[in-house]
């Protein structure tokens, strides 16, 4: 791919059930390398719009492409091609810290070679050299974080989706886990990325905010700031999402 | 004012794990008292040896007097517990539910209609929908509903606002705070830091451990830190950079921007004269208002 094509690129994108318009012609761009901030409130169609992204629903009409992929008609290239993460369900807890990275590594189809190049790098980066046997289970909350974004990016690829990451985490952990997607980042990772947390909505390089199945605004926090006369992108939420007729 | 619920030394293990450590505190009568701590703190499991669910491997807890081991049965009837996850019956509607739970308690919803009001208002409109098929928000009036239909003297919400976006999240503080207002005692429990200060006072709980219990107000006027914020070009790459300097203890992301604690060696001016000098021109350092969250880091950093 080249360097200036979008990761990401979505046109009047549409999910329907039945009757209920879930997601309602969203259309935008994520390029190489770029934090994308997906908010919205409850029941505005993140979910639905993030399960078509990562080729697990197929769109009602418009087109959408991921990683070079179609997501309506090559959805299983596009799992292939991207990695997931969720603050829900990410690891085995009755599987050790190296056995987890190296399910998922088989899982994506990573040799042997690269997958001990890379757990070694990963490893020492993390700081989780005398942690390898250790049961998941029995790792405190920042460790499991940053093992389960390291097992959702294992393979490389070239965006990585967060479903509210750093929900219910400490303070202390859900800043460094931001400090891990910025590093992501920095390197030419996409990361397309949702949270309740506000404050967090500001690291994002661009945000946009769902409404009622519409993207509503989209835009950089300083840009989206200046365009509600907010100081904060808390309030720039408050005002766009409280006409929301909509809840999950 | 009396206290509603007195907990005093309160332990609790998991096999080797200590999840609740000698907890200690109180809860006014008629207060909105809120327990803020991450997950894996030990919400819920002292949640559940209030709601009579667990008991306690040492100390006491006390609700209107009654003890929660001894007089779990008296004690039942006199609060009204909202646990973590829905635990409504899905395939039962609205008023089913209410019904099920007013008659658990041998009241009837007609008796107390006046106390549910505020909260079950927006319900009216669908009394025969399915529970389960109601939506995130409204599954959550209707729970709070059931907790209060028995009239309670004090309601336990174990992490109402999980999962719950900002502005459903502010209209539900709203709510309680109505309850309040009508004299309910309430103790809530949040992973929301900035949810401390709809409370009257708070508990902060990390690792089973009580960390310091106030009003909102009172604990960041002792945060007692020398805080900055700072400013300017790309937010991670100078944090990195601050991290290295001399004088600065610790320095995390804060919204739009760095807040940095600094030690008594530390100048502002100086750092930024040495940071403009070194590839960052925007760079401004100003000092910061801490809150809740800097009081949080603050007390993780001391390894507490």
């Amino acid at each position: 791919m080249e360097n200036n094509a979008p990761v990401i690129s979505v046109k009047d994108l549409t999910k329907k059930f039945g009757k209920f318009t879930a997601v309602d012609h969203i259309s935008f761009d994520v390029m190489k390398g770029e934090i994308f901030g997906f908010l919205g409130a409850n029941g505005a169609g993140k979910t639905t719009a993030m399960r078509m992204l990562c080729g697990l629903s197929i769109p009602t009409s418009g087109h959408g492409k991921v990683a070079g992929y179609d997501i309506t008609t090559r959805p299983e290239d596009v799992k292939r091609h991207i990695g997931y993460m969720s603050q829900k369900f990410s690891l085995y807890g009755e599987l050790s810290v190296k056995e987890n990275l190296k399910l998922f590594s088989s899982i994506y189809g990573v040799s042997n070679a690269d997958f001990k190049k890379r757990s070694d790098k990963l490893f020492d980066e993390l700081g989780m050299n005398d942690m390898h046997n250790t049961l998941v289970k029995d790792i405190p909350v920042g460790w499991k974080q940053k093992l389960a974004f390291a097992s959702a990016t294992i393979h490389i690829p070239e965006v990585v989706f967060l479903d509210e990451p750093t929900g219910g985490v400490d303070p202390v952990t859900r800043r460094k886990f931001w400090e891990l997607i910025y590093k992501a980042s920095s390197e030419g990772m996409t990361v397309f990325v949702t949270t309740h947390y506000l404050d967090e909505a500001e690291y994002c390089n661009r945000v946009s905010i769902m409404v009622d199945g519409h993207i509503s605004a989209l835009g950089s926090p300083t840009a989206l700031k200046n365009k509600y006369g907010s100081d904060t992108m808390d309030e720039v939420f408050r005002i766009i999402a409280k006409d929301a007729t909509r809840s999950d | 004012m009396s206290a509603a619920v007195k907990i005093t030394g309160l332990s609790k293990s998991y096999r080797h794990i200590r999840v609740l450590d000698r907890v200690s505190f109180n809860v006014e009568k008629g207060e909105l008292f809120g327990l803020i701590g991450p997950d894996g703190a030990g919400k819920s499991t002292l949640y559940k040896i209030l709601a009579t669910l667990l008991t306690p491997d040492s100390g006491e807890a006390r609700i209107c007097g009654l003890d929660v081991v001894r007089d779990y049965k008296r004690l039942r009837t006199h609060i009204g517990y909202m646990p973590e996850r829905f635990s409504l019956y899905q395939d039962l509607t609205v008023m089913e539910n209410l019904n099920f739970f007013a008659s658990l308690f041998g009241v009837t919803v007609k008796e107390n209609y006046d106390l549910i009001a505020p909260v079950f208002s927006q319900l009216e409109k669908f009394p025969n929908r399915m529970a389960g098929a109601l939506s995130g928000g409204m599954k959550q009036k209707l729970a709070l509903s059931c907790a209060l239909i028995h009239r309670p003297d004090i309601l336990l919400l174990d992490e109402p606002t999980t999962g719950v976006d900002a502005v459903s999240r502010s209209e539900f503080w709203d709510m309680l705070s109505t309850l309040k207002e009508n004299g309910m005692t309430i103790m809530v429990s949040t992973s929301y830091m900035d949810e401390a200060t709809r409370c009257e006072r708070i508990a902060m709980i990390n690792n089973g451990k009580i960390l310091a219990v106030d009003s909102p107000t009172a604990l960041v006027e002792n945060l007692d830190e020398n805080l900055y914020n700072a400013v300017g070009g790309d937010m991670f790459g100078l944090l990195s950079r601050l991290k290295t300097l001399r004088g600065v203890v610790d320095c995390y992301t804060f919204g739009a921007t760095l807040h940095l604690v600094a030690d008594k060696n530390f100048s502002a001016d100086e750092t930024v004269g040495l940071l403009r000098n070194s590839g960052l021109p925007d760079v401004r350092i100003y000092p910061a208002i801490g809150n809740i969250e800097d009081l949080f880091i603050k007390e993780i950093r001391n390894g507490k």
